[in-house]
């Protein structure tokens, strides 16, 4: 009888995904970049549950009774705030990193939702703006394709200071995808890597930011909402500093948030999950007097009408979908798996999104990809995908006795793990525990 | 021709009004008294109007402006012009960091010395300093030219475009792939013109003038470069 072999054993350290990668830099002297979101198990919406209404509270009809959904975002300064059906937003994504049909179907689909979309770094063009009722128009440190008349054709303005998947970090859009247009929008010669800068050209410090905000409501005669975009690091301090600065919303993106191109030791390391920043940030609008008068948006890894409702619960006034939006256009759809294959990847871990090869037709600017994304089918698509979540949402908002999604509250939560219950500041399930905040 | 005193009128009601001028104006000259030092005055103009203001200007003066004309008889703050698109902004004084940020198109001509990340990012516009400029100017340039009778600051076109930058007098040290490169008679003739339209022809030799362009090493990431950066 042959003597017992133990079993070849990986290691939990150095795992097959660890050793690859040290493999592709020895062979290459490079970094690794990537499009999408933190890909790490994180701490996340799914590790909250809602408590239905029982003994203690009364539910409302699921098919009869009132759940409003829609939302007012820049009443606190300007005159023409936006008005949204569904809490739920489109990101910022820009026109280069994705192609003209695929921002055409997110305009589509987020008009027939009765939602807004964003332009990204790269500047508003015009078929984004004329598919997109509301449109709310980036003005990020790069200045890419920025003027007076787009912003004024804007509903609203965002200024970007950062994002979840690269707090602190600039952009960098391969020279691939800067087509003739591309680079003319950006002022830049054809087919160069295009840097983005990390901070503003014009402001440093919440001070000067301040006057920024100034200048923007005085070129737009204060009409314009002004959002302030941050991600996710230190909540806290920059949420009350950008309401500080005089923004209408503060848009707050987790590392779960995607990302056109970037360092995967960036995404990876830098920045907090979504679900640690929300409650910090709403604490800072309430001790500020500010919660509700400055509207909250949270991003990163929103996926269904369920985590919607758990950062609604939390105190976010709306939701933004990236990723999610890119997935229902046809992102990472099997049908085409053996393309993905012949890219050496696989149907839902495609995340070159800088190489501009989609085979989905949506980050690229190949004109042949480009064509397999139909703008209308696609924007019908994310519509019904809004919808669904929206239904989802309100379905669980009833649940719990709410009228509107506005209502719940971290009441209606209970956490599945001791992480969760210490970052959204819930109780863990079955007990009346916050780590932090109650015992020890 | 209309006057506004900041004393007596707030801002707001200066750049409401300024905005609601049509390209055919016949009010056309505007006179700002006792700005001192306010931010965002005439901001988002787009119309062929010349305002001048009677004093110092605080952060983003003429800020996006189109067509309109802007003179600053006094200092301005940090980023004015920025992202002008066309239309001409003077500043008889000095001029704050990060002039010209930004910006597309038109004249930003500064008759004393400008601070650091003068024409940081430039996508189009010209640029003249009559005196010198600091620091990180010129950084991520894109487009455009930069015109400085005096001297630049360190790292001066750090990281540049394609904008050309024209230096009479020294230059502290040259950012990463900014290069030297020689002047030509298109290029004299450019320096003139752009010191023609300052007011400032005549009073300097373009022959005078060393040119500074992208040595266009970056434009693609290399690791080899890695050290540059």
């Amino acid at each position: 009888m042959a003597t017992p072999r133990t079993r070849p054993r990986f290691s939990a350290t150095f795992t097959p995904d660890v050793m690859s990668e040290i493999r592709r830099a020895a062979a290459t002297g490079i970094y690794d970049i990537r499009g999408a979101g933190a890909k790490r198990a994180l701490p996340h919406f799914d590790d909250l549950l809602f408590l239905g209404a029982s003994v203690s509270r009364y539910p409302l009809e699921g098919y009869r009774e009132r759940c409003d959904t829609e939302v007012i975002l820049g009443s606190r300064f300007a005159s023409k705030p936006i008005r949204l059906k569904t809490p739920v937003t489109i990101a910022g994504m820009s026109f280069g990193s994705l192609s003209a049909n695929a921002k055409e179907a997110l305009g589509r689909g987020a008009s027939l939702a009765g939602t807004s979309t964003t332009t990204g770094d790269g500047g508003m063009t015009d078929e984004e703006r004329g598919h997109s009722q509301t449109l709310v128009y980036q003005y990020l440190p790069s200045r890419y394709g920025m003027n007076p008349d787009d912003l004024r054709r804007a509903d609203a303005i965002e200024v970007v200071i950062g994002q979840g998947a690269k707090p602190g970090g600039g952009g960098m859009l391969l020279g691939q995808k800067i087509t003739e247009r591309v680079a003319g929008m950006r002022c830049l010669p054809p087919g160069i890597d295009q840097r983005s800068a990390c901070r503003h050209p014009d402001w440093t410090g919440p001070d000067d930011l301040e006057i920024k905000l100034g200048e923007l409501r005085e070129i737009t005669d204060w009409e314009k909402p002004i959002y302030v975009k941050v991600g996710a690091s230190r909540p806290y301090y920059d949420t009350a500093l950008a309401a500080k600065s005089g923004a209408d919303v503060v848009v707050l993106d987790g590392m779960q948030g995607g990302t056109a191109a970037t360092q995967d030791v960036f995404i990876e390391n830098v920045g907090i999950p979504i679900l640690a920043a929300i409650r910090p940030a709403v604490q800072a609008l309430q001790d500020l007097g500010l919660h509700r008068k400055v509207q909250l948006v949270v991003s990163g890894g929103i996926r269904s009408g369920a985590d919607m409702a758990k950062a609604l619960a939390l105190g976010a006034d709306a939701v933004a979908i990236g990723t999610a939006a890119l997935i229902a256009l046809g992102d990472n759809d099997p049908a085409y798996e053996a393309e993905y294959e012949a890219l050496g990847t696989t149907a839902g871990a495609y995340d070159d999104w800088h190489e501009g090869n989609d085979p989905a037709g949506i980050t690229t600017q190949n004109p042949e990809l480009m064509k397999r994304l139909d703008p209308e089918r696609a924007g019908r698509r994310l519509a019904n995908y809004l919808s669904v979540m929206t239904l989802e949402a309100q379905t669980i908002a009833r649940a719990c006795g709410k009228s509107h999604l506005h209502n719940l509250e971290p009441e209606d939560l209970v956490a599945l793990t001791i992480e969760a219950a210490a970052m959204a500041g819930v109780p863990l399930a079955g007990t009346d525990w916050i780590p932090g905040k109650t015992g020890f | 021709m209309p006057a506004f005193d900041l004393h007596e009128r707030p801002l707001r009601e200066l750049n409401r009004a300024l905005h609601a001028l049509r390209t055919d104006t016949n009010e056309t000259l505007w006179r700002v008294a006792n700005p001192d030092g306010r931010h965002s005055i005439a901001v988002g103009l787009d119309a062929p109007v010349t305002v001048e203001i009677g004093g110092n200007a605080g952060y983003y003066c003429g800020g996006m402006n189109k067509q309109a004309t802007v003179i600053v008889h006094g200092s301005a703050g940090v980023g004015v012009a920025e992202n002008m698109m066309s239309g001409a902004v003077h500043v008889h004084g000095d001029a704050s960091q990060s002039a010209g940020a930004t910006a597309h198109g038109g004249l930003l001509a500064i008759y004393g010395n400008a601070g650091s990340r003068c024409g940081i990012s430039m996508k189009g516009i010209d640029i003249v300093v009559r005196g010198s400029i600091g620091h990180l100017s010129a950084f991520m340039a894109q487009a455009g030219t930069l015109t400085v009778l005096g001297d630049a600051g360190e790292a001066l076109g750090d990281s540049l475009y394609e904008a050309r930058l024209y230096i009479r007098g020294t230059v502290k040290s040259l950012g990463a792939d900014c290069i030297e490169k020689p002047m030509r008679d298109e290029h004299r003739a450019q320096v003139y013109a752009k010191l023609e339209a300052a007011g400032l022809a005549g009073e300097v030799d373009p022959a005078e003038f060393r040119r500074y362009g992208s040595a266009r090493q970056l434009y693609h990431f290399h690791v080899d470069n890695a050290g540059a950066y």
